[in-house]
């Protein structure tokens, strides 16, 4: 049953005029505006739009700074919002193939074709706190080589070229890839709806699932063989001119994960592979997904299922991090007439108990006195 | 049928290039653009401007099939022009009134007296992007790995 409380509204609208103030903070400080956000804060912006699941720095800029910071509520606010907008259709597949690489690693050939190409890494920094950041000191343009504008191979068409590797995904012929914003998840999932979901996936439940298959819970033996980041092309059918135009650019972080083989009586031994695709600059998301998405095909590979990380409907049902912030969340909202019903039940309880043990306790000084 | 559909893939491919081109301008670019078309066309909207989403798709492994990995915004919008021609803009990003600039000049390059023009904004458009694309080359070309083998002992 459930039974209507009014009052709060006062409080509500106030607590929320309190909300706007403590945002904005200090008012003799400039506020943050959402360019700068974009350009200072591009990592919070990548992470917000890719577990929202949309692109739009602008928008996760903004989602970023009416959040204060707090990046699960942007992701929240941005994927509300995603909701108001009609879709327009389906991309064609974007080609990582043909990206604008702006950094380009792999862990398993040191002389690859294109070169190892470390761009705007923290990777080789000692993670010292900068004290030249406190204030705006100049920074140095980057330096300039020339460049090979060739496009880059992939790692895993290197191995593939020796057929030492499993090929690129395939799902039955007749195939039509799932989208889990449309249709409601049933398990077990395919491929395509497992990478969708992944993809918007929270990055430390992604990060710690990756770490647990690393520390021997679903141990794949995993090399990286490519991280690539860079802008892809976005291209969308035109029905009404008959050909296919692009819409512009966005950029994705791309993580080639090859694993230790598999050999079966139809198949030579060979590598296998796990993938993970991020809407913007994520390496770690890219990396964790990638892990998790090969856990994820143990029993395609007939292997034993006995981690989290390889449980699919696990790993995808508490993937989710607006569904679990609003499931956890949820918990502090009136329960106040369940609570009741629960305090009664105890009482109840405590009061038969105490019955009881009054009785026993009283039988018992009786056996003793006799 | 549409008439770009029977000029052949010359012009398929003029079109296109020119669209997706415009779908990069700036809106400094493309009021630059506007400022240069004499006489002002009439233009009638037809579509929009209006903001949606496109489910951007991946590939399984890179090159396998497709799977849904988000969405983007999207600005389209179609006009015509008084002269009957149509237009199409769609970009990434919520600015419409981009989209709706990009359409009148799909529209406008299908007239002769017009074409020059809006073919010099797109080139100047694609100028712009590939400097920029070379810049970002050259810096990450910059951060290259050069190996090169630490010899030990004498043998």
């Amino acid at each position: 049953m459930y039974v209507a409380v009014k009052g709060g509204e006062t409080a509500i609208a106030n607590a929320h005029r309190l909300l706007a103030d403590r945002r904005r903070g200090d008012r003799s400080l400039p506020a943050v505006s959402i360019d700068q956000i974009v350009a200072q804060l591009g990592l919070a912006v990548d992470r917000v739009m890719a577990e929202a699941s949309l692109y739009d720095r602008e928008l996760a800029a903004l989602a970023v700074r009416q959040a204060r910071g707090d990046m699960i509520e942007a992701i929240f606010i941005l994927r509300a919002y995603r909701t108001t907008l009609p879709r327009f259709g389906l991309s064609e597949p974007v080609d990582t193939g043909r990206m604008k690489i702006e950094r380009r690693v792999s862990a398993t050939y040191k002389d690859l074709p294109g070169g190892q190409l470390l761009g705007a890494t923290f990777d080789y920094t000692h993670r010292l706190l900068d004290p030249s950041l406190l204030t705006d000191e100049p920074v140095a343009d980057p330096v300039r080589k020339h460049a090979d504008e060739s496009t880059m191979m992939r790692v895993s068409d290197i191995l593939a070229g020796e057929g030492l590797i499993e090929a690129d995904g395939r799902l039955p012929e007749d195939d039509v890839p799932g989208d889990l914003t449309r249709e409601p998840l049933e398990f077990p999932l395919n491929r395509d709806l497992r990478l969708q979901a992944l993809a918007r996936g929270d990055e430390g439940f992604l990060l710690a699932l990756a770490y647990s298959t690393q520390r021997g819970y679903a141990r794949t033996h995993p090399f990286v063989g490519e991280v690539r980041i860079g802008d892809v092309e976005v291209e969308l059918d035109m029905p009404e001119l008959g050909f296919a135009v692009s819409l512009g650019r966005i950029q994705v972080t791309e993580c080639q994960m090859v694993n230790q083989f598999k050999g079966s009586a139809k198949n030579p031994p060979q590598f296998t592979r796990g993938y993970g695709l991020v809407f913007g600059q994520s390496e770690r998301k890219a990396m964790a997904m990638s892990l998790v998405d090969r856990a994820l095909r143990a029993e395609e590979f007939g292997e034993d299922i006995v981690a989290p990380a390889q449980d699919e409907e696990f790993v995808i049902s508490h993937s989710d991090n607006v569904q679990a912030t609003g499931f956890v969340e949820h918990l502090k909202l009136p329960h106040y007439v369940d609570f009741q019903a629960e305090l009664d039940l105890v009482r109840r309880m405590r009061a038969e108990y105490d019955a009881k043990s009054g009785a026993e306790k009283n039988s018992g000084v009786r056996e003793a006195a006799e | 049928m549409d008439p770009i559909k029977q000029d052949g893939s010359a012009a398929v491919n003029g079109r296109k290039r020119a669209m997706e081109l415009l779908a990069k301008a700036s809106t400094e670019e493309l009021q630059v653009g506007w400022q240069a078309i004499e006489p002002k066309p009439e233009v009638h909207a037809v579509r929009g401007p209006e903001s949606g989403l496109v489910m951007v798709r991946g590939r399984i492994g890179g090159g396998g099939d497709a799977f849904n990995l988000g969405e983007a915004t999207v600005s389209r919008a179609t006009v015509r022009l008084g002269s009957g021609e149509i237009g199409h803009g769609q970009l990434l990003g919520n600015d419409r009134e981009r989209a709706r600039l990009a359409a009148v000049f799909d529209a406008l390059r299908q007239r002769p007296e017009h074409q020059q023009a809006v073919d010099a904004l797109v080139d100047a458009v694609e100028s712009r992007v590939a400097a920029e694309d070379r810049k970002r080359a050259e810096q990450t070309a910059a951060t290259r790995v050069d190996f090169f083998t630490m010899v030990r002992g004498d043998d």
